[in-house]
């Protein structure tokens, strides 16, 4: 029989017990989960072709409003576009172009922070300068820069988001590499003969996990938010592309004749990010060592 | 004595006004200058020339009739090519913070105000970039031979051909009259820019203050040469987006405004606050194919897209009712326009069938410029693209929608950057070569406001002896076989011809609708 | 200390030469011929085009390039606007105050609503209010700002009339602007009614710009009031008899401040990035709004200027905010 000892769990269990209790974190989580579904099953779950023009149903209010019908439950926008499969496919854009961001900036993130913390010096002092510079700018004016320069497009946005997030990745792998490296194990290792990429992989990466997986969730939320401030802004991605920041620019101008184009995006979006902040701040009780006591 | 005195005193104060009247009007930009002889947008002439210039002639405010203005009359020679304009008297310039005339308006000005664009030693041609658009397209420095001061109040144009639009084109923004005297003053002063940001002209309203993207300021002009306008102030608040001018105009921070977006008209007529004025535009909305980028050099292809787009769906889902379907590049309320063309008809079919012919069976990529604002022709470029982004999809083309800052979206497409362009014209003159030429000549073609870069040498012959021809109807034959090579040629696909709304508070009067699209502020008062 | 404060003060000096590279690099990473790029739309003559081609020197070898840009920069050229032919140093002196108005109403509201908002959720810890400070502020800075913008004018502008739409004041007052700040000019001005109408539009952008520091900040006093509150020599204060209103404002929210106080300077730059989303809904004349356009528009030299007096400013906020850390937190005070 398996008994929950707690001096027979494994740290992870531990962690996932911490977790588990956490009201909050457990919604967030789910939340995420309902929406990764949408965002796999888009074409099974969406009622509609999100790209379909239905000329007989211009600006219909959604289900729960007068003149609201069960064919299009959330609405239409104002060329007679289903506003609910809009939605489901928009969180297949948002989904993944904010995990691909997020992967992008932890790889960069942890690839340039460990060579900082482990090298020191002059490639130390250089990269942290350039992290510096990078969060000398406020972010959204960043990211608008370079899309400005590589162009308007869904792929430059993600490119210009991840630049904007790596400092946090950087900062924090090389905080946690020069706090570990005088520790006991690692000169172990390095007695061993483990070096540089090695050493690395083998014996700091499994220990500074938990600040990065906290930090990946926080720039999650970040990530969501700025593509959709840049599709709102018209430098992310392009209509017809229904990205949730996208659909609140062209529908921008129905907020008085049909603001259920408005609030609904906002919404989404809204939603994710509770979710992504919940999980992350359930995660940080959970991993965050000074907490333990 | 003293009771006389207290009276007078109070009928005085009675009389003023808490505030100076001001008008607010919500506008769609901000003007590129304030010379509008180096623009060739609306926004920067309604900011500009149609406040504070006047021209030789000009058209009585909401018609097409032309009527003397800095020109009390003129006289046309026997052939054609000599105009002989006398200049009114007594009429003063602006008297501004930061320029006071030392002389009235005579034919100095006039020469200045020409021999600026024609001539390209003058000291300030250069000035402020040295690219005078509209001079160009309209073909001037090949017309304009000469220009002569018989005397102060007497000048001439001598003509290069005869040229029947002459007269309307004098009429036009470009042709506005400025300062000598200030442009001498700004050019040893070392800031001739001055000349075009801070501007001095004859017009009913001065130039105060401009702040960029927020508002402009102007004062009546006290020693306007028609009399001093009702309205003390006027103050266009620039407004970039539409739904904000209509709440703007709804709680009566402006008085008219600019550009209404379709489906917000007829809530606006049910307000008894606000009025909605009406008028059919002299305008034309198109998507043109640059024909020296391929595939669109092909008439073959070119005829399928005209075949390939549902035009009537485009009506209804973005002009909601204010717009005609055009199958001509002029309106029907120009003359000469063509009735018996027969227009492409919506099959995609056929549009398939073309394009199999043309080689491209399997499709092809392009893209599809739109414009970022509102425009008397388009009320929503996006929309439009996106409709028939979804046309073209039906028949196997890939199309990207492409959108630029208003400004950039013209300088880039003058360049020819483009492969497919929705864009428009509002007449300026009544005249049908004003559409003709500027957009479908060989000339135009060169100097860019041909986004089609389209020039077809029996079409632009016609056009050519069209414009040198005084009889009517001998031009109005000549133009509709124009349009005939116009529909067989397909440079463009177009779209529809729109009405001009007007929306302004009910206390607004004598507001009229420019035919030509403009906003002229002259002769309004609010009650 | 005095030795901790000149390293911070040293190190600003490459970070601000690594952001005069940026922006440098900047205008030649744009795409098609720079020239023609910061001579914008309008075109040029041939003679402007070798004009400008000596005055940037994009003859000589990148590194001159650099360095003339240094000296231009040090020298405050920072060029010309594209749109305006204004200095984009003088439009940025335009424009700033009105943004640095917005932001400071922004900052006082989440400071006055945030700081008790945090205390109270520390002190009632785990109770209905508690939760509710803590959900509001989830809800806070989880928010789309661009989103909520619209959702409040649609309420409190278009539904119910209470505020303005847009703008800054209302277009029959004629405020000349001496200070730049429209509540001081209006004072200046002797015009009440101006002042009056300027505070009437300046609710609604403040409102929507401090939520997402109200919401940090809430979470940031509450948390840092948690731990002061378990520190040893509070359960002293209180063993002592201390009223617990004195135990809270006099021991705790003091230290409990430190903390904090560099989490309202951080908020700088996140109010930089909600100045540029909140100026456009409500067509703000301040300089986020007018980075945007330049943006749009393709005016080179504003969007490098800009860029760089923005990046300057957060530079220099955050180490004076680091320098007042630095100062206020005995533990640093003491090693120095």
């Amino acid at each position: 029989m398996i008994t929950h000892d707690e001096n027979l769990m494994t740290p992870w269990q531990q962690n996932w017990q911490v977790l588990h209790s956490n009201v909050g974190a457990m919604l967030g989580l789910s939340v995420l989960l309902i929406l990764v579904i949408c965002a796999v099953f888009a074409p099974v779950i969406a009622p509609h072709d999100p790209a379909m023009q239905y000329s007989d149903a211009l600006l219909v209010p959604p289900i729960w409003m007068e003149g609201g019908t069960m064919r299009f439950f959330l609405g239409t926008d104002d060329i007679g576009r289903d506003l609910a499969s809009r939605l489901i496919y928009g969180a297949r854009f948002s989904m993944s172009i904010g995990l691909i961001i997020v992967i992008i900036a932890m790889i960069t993130g942890v690839l340039l922070g460990a060579m900082a913390g482990m090298r020191r010096g002059f490639v130390e002092a250089s990269i942290m300068r350039l992290m510096d510079i990078i969060l000398a700018l406020p972010s959204l004016l960043l990211a608008i820069v370079i899309v400005a320069i590589l162009g308007a497009s869904l792929i430059n946005a993600a490119i210009a988001v991840a630049i904007v997030l790596l400092p946090h990745f950087v900062r924090i792998t090389r905080a946690s590499v020069v706090a570990e490296s005088s520790r006991d194990y690692v000169l172990a290792a390095q007695l061993d003969g483990a070096r540089g990429p090695r050493l690395f992989a083998i014996t700091l990466l499994p220990n500074i996990a938990a600040p990065l997986i906290v930090q990946s969730t926080l720039a999650f939320s970040s990530a969501i938010l700025d593509i959709a401030a840049l599709g709102f802004l018209g430098l992310g991605a392009q209509p017809p592309t229904p990205e949730w920041g996208t659909l609140l620019s062209s529908s921008r101008e129905f907020i008085e004749r049909a603001p259920w184009t408005v609030t609904l995006p906002g919404v989404a979006i809204l939603i994710t990010v509770m979710a992504s902040n919940l999980l992350g701040d359930g995660l940080r009780d959970a991993l965050d060592p000074r907490l333990k006591r | 004595m003293i009771k006389v005195f207290i009276f007078s005193l109070l009928l005085a104060a009675s009389s003023m006004p808490a505030y100076a009247s001001t008008l607010v009007y919500c506008s769609e930009g901000s003007p590129e200058t304030f010379n509008p002889q180096l623009a060739t947008s609306g926004t920067t002439f309604d900011a500009s020339s149609r406040q504070i210039y006047n021209r030789l002639v000009e058209f009585k405010i909401g018609t097409t009739d032309l009527e003397p203005s800095l020109a009390e009359n003129w006289s046309i020679s026997d052939d054609g090519l000599v105009y002989t304009f006398k200049l009114r008297q007594g009429i003063k310039f602006h008297k501004t913070k930061y320029f006071s005339p030392g002389r009235d308006f005579n034919a100095d000005d006039v020469l200045f105000s020409f021999n600026r664009q024609r001539d390209k030693s003058h000291p300030y041609f250069k000035v402020s970039g040295g690219v005078y658009k509209y001079y160009e397209d309209m073909a001037m420095s090949s017309l304009i031979k000469e220009i002569k001061k018989l005397d102060d109040y007497t000048v001439q144009f001598v003509l290069a051909r005869p040229e029947s639009p002459f007269l309307a084109n004098m009429a036009m923004d470009f042709a506005s009259i400025m300062s000598k005297e200030y442009a001498d003053r700004m050019m040893s002063a070392g800031t001739p820019e001055k000349l075009d940001l801070q501007p001095i002209g004859t017009g009913p309203f001065m130039f105060t203050r401009y702040q960029k993207d927020a508002f402009i300021r102007y004062q009546a002009h006290p020693q306007y040469w028609r009399g001093k306008e009702k309205v003390d102030k006027l103050v266009f608040a620039i407004t970039v987006d539409p739904s904000v001018r209509y709440a703007r105009l709804r709680a009566g921070e402006c008085h008219v405004m600019a550009f209404p977006l379709p489906a917000d008209i007829p809530a606006m007529k049910k307000n008894t606050a606000i009025n909605v004025d009406e008028q059919p535009g002299l305008n034309i909305g198109y998507w043109a194919f640059n024909v020296n980028k391929k595939p669109f050099d092909d008439v073959r292809v070119r005829r399928a897209l005209n075949h390939a787009i549902n035009r009537q769906a485009i009506l209804d889902g973005v002009f909601l009712g204010t717009g005609k379907l055009a199958k001509n590049p002029i309106p029907p309320s120009i003359w000469s326009y063509d009735e018996t063309t027969v227009d492409y008809k919506y099959n995609p079919d056929k549009a398939r069938a073309l394009l199999n012919e043309a080689g491209l069976g399997d499709g092809f990529d392009t893209d599809i410029w739109a414009m970022p604002v509102q425009r008397p022709y388009n009320p929503n470029a996006r929309k439009m693209a996106e409709m028939i982004q979804q046309d073209l999809k039906n028949i196997g083309v890939r199309a990207k929608v492409v959108s630029y800052e208003w400004g950039t979206y013209l300088s880039k497409s003058r360049a020819g950057e483009h492969q497919t362009i929705l864009l428009g014209w509002t007449g300026d003159n009544g005249d049908p070569d004003n559409f003709f030429s500027p957009l479908l000549s060989c000339a135009s073609a060169k100097s860019g406001n041909n986004r089609a870069l389209w020039c077809n040498g029996e079409f632009d012959q016609l056009i050519t002896l069209a414009r040198s021809e005084s009889d009517q109807t001998k031009r109005s034959k000549l133009y509709k076989k124009a349009q005939a090579i116009f529909k067989q040629e397909a440079p463009w696909l177009t779209i529809a011809h729109s009405v001009r709304y007007q929306p302004r508070r009910s206390n607004v009067k004598g507001m009229k609708i420019d035919p030509f699209g403009g906003v002229y502020f002259s002769g309004v008062s609010i009650e | 200390m005095l030795l901790y404060l000149l390293r911070r003060l040293l190190l600003l000096i490459p970070t601000f030469l690594g952001v005069v590279a940026l922006t440098f690099f900047l205008i030649r990473l744009a795409p098609g011929d720079p020239i023609l790029v910061l001579a914008g739309e309008r075109g040029v003559s041939p003679e402007r085009y070798a004009e400008l081609q000596a005055q940037f020197g994009f003859d000589q070898p990148l590194f001159m390039q650099f360095l003339h840009y240094l000296g231009q920069i040090l020298s405050g050229d920072l060029g010309v606007s594209v749109v305006s032919r204004i200095p984009v140093l003088e439009e940025f002196m335009s424009l700033f105050p009105a943004t640095l108005e917005l932001s400071l109403v922004a900052i006082t509201f989440a400071i006055l609503i945030g700081i008790p908002a945090g205390v109270l959720a520390a002190v009632k810890r785990n109770t209905v209010l508690d939760y509710s400070v803590m959900g509001a502020s989830l809800v806070g800075f989880s928010m789309p700002i661009f989103w909520w913008a619209l959702l409040l004018i649609l309420f409190f502008s278009i539904n119910l009339g209470w505020t303005p739409v847009a703008g800054r004041l209302g277009f029959l007052f004629d405020v000349e602007p001496v200070t730049g700040f429209m509540l001081i000019d209006t004072l200046l001005a002797d015009d009440f009614g101006a002042f009056l109408d300027a505070l009437h539009h300046l609710i609604l952008p403040s409102l929507v710009l401090a939520t997402i520091p109200l919401a940090v900040i809430a979470r940031m006093t509450r948390s840092a009031m948690l731990e002061v509150l378990r520190e040893n020599y509070i359960v002293a204060a209180r063993a002592k008899g201390l009223s617990p209103f004195t135990v809270i404002f006099k021991h705790a929210l003091r230290n409990a401040l430190i903390p904090v106080v560099t989490v309202i300077g951080l908020q700088v730059s996140i109010l930089m990035t909600g100045a540029i989303l909140t100026e456009t809904i409500f067509s703000w004349p301040g300089i986020g709004k007018w980075m945007l356009e330049s943006i749009y528009r393709r005016d080179y030299p504003v969007v490098q200027g800009g860029v760089l007096l923005i990046a300057t400013i957060v530079i220099f906020v955050n180490a004076m905010v680091d320098l007042l850390y630095a100062v206020i937190n005995p533990r640093i005070r003491k090693a120095g």
